[in-house]
């Protein structure tokens, strides 16, 4: 007997995919040309009608590869773990806990924290501190959106984030791999960079649970565990947080861990990245190709110290 | 135990021989179709790397296996699973050389200089080589008492391949512990033998 698992892909839904790309190729193609608003032919989703600046026009990673190559922890160890383990998580409802720093603190229902933003693609290279890399077209909004809305304080210099702490929902809490929850962090500034996301879908559709749904944080230029996925908790801090990968090994992670070619992991060199779908290996830039965006953030600073 | 000579030799024997050829077969039937997720060259390198440890254990497990059962007979098998072992670890070794690196040498040895788990590895399929070389009949006979000695070799082999993937992995390390469990009880029934028996 043949069982299919329910992650695989239907037929139609694989279908969909390449339309996307396809469709994507032409509105760009539209919008170079200036002609997208007047060729009368139907365009899809507002949410993906305008091209991001920032976006980039790799080629896509197959969503296949994405919702099934994952790490996190919180639903096993292993590559294919959170693909498979990860329906017990309820998204709906989902609070977002909004503390510290800021004139509006609160417990938001995620519905209202959404309701004022608009959605657009961000289509990002994402490179994993393992030596792995995708290009992902995330659906999502500006963190600095949100931030506005909060009205941070004077004090407020870094923002701490949180996944839910569920063991129930999440098994692999059950486990003290890492020190549950998992937790973020990033400075004022590099929060309020207009690259800086809050990710709620993939290729036009919801976020999968293994992807971090409902609500991640999406760091371009950083390496992958800095953006931490279901958020369940936002702080406004005086101090620096103290992440979870540092404070499980703080002499292979830091608190910056922004993709940098020339500082290796202790354990492997970064200066080569297995982009998924390809064959040779590809050459990893610093900040992750996004250093025109952000050098600026770090300039004067010792990067291989602040690692 | 004993099993009769054709059933040894013409049934358990190349059963086993097939039997250790599956993984490789499986390795390279997952790339040709692509059925091995979504980085297949990663998964290739660890899983025969997970394989060289597993049949390497497996060599070591024959000697207690055979006081065990008292089956004399298993000792036939040693050289087979042996080879075996070297033949997955080699593969390993040519993975990471060929789609890890892309014959990159100045990185490699960067890597081997740089990386204690890359070369704890390397050390450990130097010294296997020899033993490899040396499993003929020929050999065995040439060097009389000190294959024996060589062949030692085998115990910090296998404590560098252990140490090798404990040292690699990134926070879990539960199967490098399941792996050095399994080592210690190899280890400890030789010693037992040897010194309360
Ligand atoms: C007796 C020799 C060796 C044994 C028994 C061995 C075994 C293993 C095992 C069990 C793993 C972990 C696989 C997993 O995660 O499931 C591994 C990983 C690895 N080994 Fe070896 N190995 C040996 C030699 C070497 C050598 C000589 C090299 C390279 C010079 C090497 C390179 C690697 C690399 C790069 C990985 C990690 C793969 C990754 O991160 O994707 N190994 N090895």
């Amino acid at each position: 007997m043949l069982i299919k698992k329910n992650n695989e892909l239907s037929e139609n839904e694989v279908t969909d995919f390449s339309v996307y790309q396809n469709r994507r190729k032409f509105m760009k193609t539209a919008a170079g040309l200036g002609i997208a608003a007047v060729s009368g032919l139907p365009i899809i989703e507002a949410s993906a009608k305008t091209i991001s600046p920032y976006s980039t026009d790799e080629k896509l990673t197959d969503y296949k590869d994405i919702t099934t190559y994952c790490n996190f922890y919180e639903f096993g160890t292993g590559k294919e773990d959170p693909a498979k383990n990860a329906h017990t998580l309820v998204t709906s409802p989902w609070d977002v806990v909004i503390e510290g720093e800021c004139e509006n603190p609160g417990k938001y229902n995620l519905e209202d924290l959404l309701k004022p933003v608009s959605v657009e693609e961000r289509i990002y290279r994402f490179r994993c501190v393992e030596g792995w890399s995708m290009v992902i077209p995330w659906m999502g909004f500006p963190l600095a959106d949100l931030i506005k809305r909060m009205q941070p304080t004077s004090k407020a210099k870094y923002v701490y984030f949180e996944t839910l702490h569920d063991p129930k929902q999440m098994p692999g809490q059950k486990r003290a791999v890492l020190d549950w929850p998992y937790v973020e962090g990033l400075r004022m500034d590099e929060a309020m960079n207009p690259l800086t996301l809050m990710g709620t879908g993939i290729y036009g559709k919801d976020l999968l649970n293994q992807n971090g749904a409902p609500l991640r944080l999406v760091v371009p230029w950083k390496y992958g565990f800095k953006s931490i996925k279901s958020i369940a908790k936002i702080r406004f801090s005086e101090t620096q947080p103290v992440n979870s990968w540092q404070k499980a090994n703080k002499n292979e992670y830091g608190f910056f861990s922004n993709v940098n070619p020339d500082v290796s992991h202790p354990r492997w060199s970064q200066r080569k990245e297995r982009r998924i779908g390809q064959f040779r290996k590809i050459k990893t830039q610093p900040f992750n190709g996004y250093g025109e965006q952000v050098a600026s953030l770090y300039t004067g600073m010792d990067l291989k110290k602040n690692f | 135990m004993k099993i009769s000579e054709y059933k040894f030799s013409r049934i358990l024997k190349p059963s086993l021989f097939v039997l250790l050829l599956l993984p490789a077969i499986y390795y390279g039937w997952g790339v040709w179709q692509d059925a091995l997720g979504a980085n297949p060259l990663e998964a290739v390198i660890r899983g025969l790397g997970d394989w060289g440890l597993r049949i390497l254990l497996l060599t070591l497990a024959i000697s207690p296996l055979r006081r065990l059962l008292n089956w004399a007979q298993l000792l036939r098998l040693r050289r087979m699973i042996g080879l075996y072992a070297y033949f997955y670890v080699v593969l390993h070794l040519l993975g990471y050389l060929w789609f890890d690196q892309f014959f990159d040498w100045e990185e490699i040895w960067f890597d081997i200089l740089e990386r204690p788990f890359i070369t704890v590895g390397m050390v450990a399929v130097i010294l296997l080589t020899p033993l490899a070389v040396t499993s003929t009949k020929g050999m065995i006979k040439r060097l009389g008492k000190k294959w024996k000695k060589l062949h030692m070799l085998i115990y910090p082999i296998s404590m560098l391949g252990v140490l090798h993937f404990w040292w690699m992995v990134k926070l879990d390390i539960t199967e490098p512990v399941i792996y050095a469990a399994i080592l210690t009880i190899l280890f400890g029934e030789r010693l037992f033998n040897k010194y309360f028996k």
